[in-house]
């Protein structure tokens, strides 16, 4: 879904660059209150997981395909504030090294594909986690559920740039279904690999999983230090 | 699974991904791709600026093998976005001691 240059016009590219900056900028405080010397690593690794995944092109109807966006996955991981960032890093990458994604259009991109996502993304998955029992099952379902919202949602966040922006006249009663079509197809996929990627780390270090913090822990035989425990909110 | 354990396993599954699986993507255009191409949003999208940078298009340039070409710059990706997104997320941290009060000795990290 990387928007190159030349789709939106120059405002509305300026717009969509001042909303990812103040997107970012918030995502800055917010995720302080995420991360920790366990989660920060995970963040990182996060966000060379989504690099890496967003390079799997994997095909869906008609010769057409399409990739992990990644912020759903990322919300869920390791927080939502933390997740827009671990986007950002990703797709600021492409744009500078390899050329993936426009310049004038990173505003846009940033905006659609790592706000947008990650927002939409984690607010369906905390209110599916609200309402499913608690337990790993849930949370993975509930990851599942928010990655396959997550990439329509983005794709319609496109539409409205485009609406306001468009350097073309394409009319949206075209824009709109044909988006809208191929992205429910790719959010298929994107749901599939944040589920499986979320259950697997379940699998391994449920204690790590931003979303699934609440949880009623095993108990374990080790000793550890003690930890003030918060109740989940 | 130890914390250091699950990062290496991490890190080689999104090298092994990013270096030797891409090759396998499907080359077939994306869905905005596909879409501003047959409904024509893309009738006036602009070359990028830096096409022409070695590492343009998830391939390095020089390297004429299409498999080491898309693998090298698939893991040269991972490396700097392991690299800057740890940095990153490592200063943006909330420290233990600054909220629960017990002074943790200084920590030394590469």
């Amino acid at each position: 879904m990387h928007v190159p240059d030349g789709f939106i016009d120059a405002p509305v590219s300026v717009t969509a660059g001042a909303i990812a900056a103040a997107g970012i900028a918030v995502s800055l405080r917010g995720a302080r209150r995420e991360l920790d010397d366990l989660t920060a690593p995970l963040a990182g690794l996060t966000a060379a997981f989504v690099f890496a995944a967003q390079m799997l092109n994997f095909p869906v109807a008609g010769g057409t395909s399409g990739h992990l966006l990644g912020g759903a996955l990322a919300a869920v991981l390791v927080g939502p504030f933390t997740g827009i960032l671990v986007v950002s890093v990703v797709l600021i990458a492409q744009a500078l090294i390899f050329a993936d994604g426009g310049l004038t259009a990173l505003g846009v991109n940033i905006t659609v594909m790592a706000i947008v996502t990650a927002l939409v993304g984690y607010g369906v998955f905390k209110l599916l986690v609200k309402v499913l029992p608690r337990t790993r099952p849930s949370v993975t379902a509930a990851a599942f559920t928010a990655a396959l919202v997550s990439v329509p949602a983005s794709a319609m966040a496109f539409v409205a740039f485009y609406a306001v922006g468009g350097t073309t006249e394409v009319p949206l009663s075209t824009v709109i279904p044909a988006m809208l079509g191929v992205h429910v197809l790719i959010g298929v996929g994107e749901a599939l690999i944040t589920g499986l990627t979320v259950s697997s780390v379940l699998a391994v270090r449920p204690d790590l999983v931003y979303g699934a913090r609440g949880l009623a822990r095993p108990l374990r035989l080790t000793v550890e230090p003690q930890k003030t425990e918060e109740a989940a909110a | 699974m130890s914390m250091k354990r699950l990062l290496a396993l991490g890190v080689l599954v999104a090298a092994v991904l990013a270096g030797i699986v891409s090759y396998y993507a499907s080359s077939s255009p994306d869905g905005l791709e596909r879409v501003a191409g047959d409904k024509g949003i893309n009738a006036k999208e602009e070359e990028h600026p830096l096409g022409d940078s070695p590492l343009a298009d998830y391939g390095v340039k020089g390297v004429e093998d299409e498999r080491a070409s898309v693998g090298l710059s698939g893991v040269i990706g991972v490396g700097v976005v392991l690299v800057v997104g740890t940095g990153l997320f490592w200063g943006l941290r909330s420290r233990p001691g600054s909220r629960e009060g017990s002074q943790s000795k200084p920590k030394t990290h590469s």
